[in-house]
């Protein structure tokens, strides 16, 4: 394992931060059950083995695979999983090889409740120097094709645990 | 409570939108790094960034004895998707039909023939 130091040069941070009405509990499932992933965002399936060493994949859908991607589209593997507060994963796109090849990132999405009602939802996305294809994706602009990143996809899961709709 | 108040403000004032250019650039800036494309004081670099986190546009980590400032542009997303996106469709698809008539000028459109 490369220590904190070497891993900060060779990745780049970036944080996505929303405050959403809702509990903790609800944007726990909403971020770990593929039933909730399916209905926002790019909308794959996200199966998560909860506990530390346990798989992470998200499985393509009808949609996407009808548009030529692989039955499972990103992989990777839990590290910390504490529900309904902190989970920690690694993250890889499987797009195709060129994806698969820059290798994993590693994602710590946390959940604080900071009101009655709210919570933040934080994701810290350590992305390394050899994703450049992963970083364009996530932090990509919203108007471009395919585009949109986690702003988006927070933005859609917002809408959808308050009002029950998506934006799309 | 972040409202879309805030982040208006925030966005209202050429410095803190070039704050945010700085960060989009290079994520997780210290205010020295900041300061330094800045012709402004310290005091007023401070100043703007705590608007700016205030609003949730820049958030702060502690890495070891740095404070390292990383863009937040979720809420700037936010109020894509409540105030432009609902706008923009309408207006959008008449530019585009004004840049077709307009590329197709030598060609004018064809009347439909009765």
């Amino acid at each position: 394992m490369p220590t904190a130091a070497q891993e900060s040069l060779n990745s780049t941070t970036h944080i996505h931060e929303i405050y959403i009405k809702a509990t903790p509990a609800a944007i726990w499932d909403a971020v770990t059950s593929p039933e909730w992933t399916a209905k926002y965002g790019y909308r794959g399936m996200s199966e998560y083995e909860l506990k530390a060493g346990g798989k992470f994949r998200a499985r393509a859908n009808e949609q996407m695979r009808s548009m030529g991607l692989p039955e499972v589209i990103v992989d990777g593997e839990v590290i910390e999983a504490s529900p309904p507060h902190k989970l920690v994963q690694t993250y890889r796109f499987l797009f195709n090889d060129a994806h698969r090849d820059e290798g994993f990132s590693r994602i710590t999405w946390e959940i604080v409740q900071t009101e009655k009602d709210f919570c933040r939802l934080t994701i810290t996305h350590e992305i390394p120097a050899s994703a450049p294809m992963m970083k364009g994706a996530v932090t990509s602009k919203f108007s471009t094709q395919g585009g949109g990143g986690w702003n988006w996809i927070l933005s859609d899961l917002k809408s959808l645990l308050e009002t029950g709709k998506t934006m799309s | 409570m972040h409202s879309d108040d805030l982040v208006f403000k925030a966005l209202g004032d050429s410095s803190r939108r070039f704050l945010l250019d700085l960060l989009h650039k290079r994520d997780g800036q210290t205010l020295g790094e900041l300061e330094w494309e800045l012709t402004m004081t310290r005091f007023g670099v401070m100043k703007h960034l705590k608007v700016l986190e205030e609003a949730g546009l820049v958030i702060t980590r502690r890495e070891g004895r740095e404070k390292l400032h990383f863009l937040n542009a979720v809420p700037i997303r936010l109020i894509h998707d409540r105030w432009i996106d609902k706008y923009k469709e309408r207006e959008l698809s008449a530019l585009v039909d004004l840049k077709k008539s307009l590329e197709n000028a030598k060609c004018p459109p064809q009347r439909k023939r009765a």
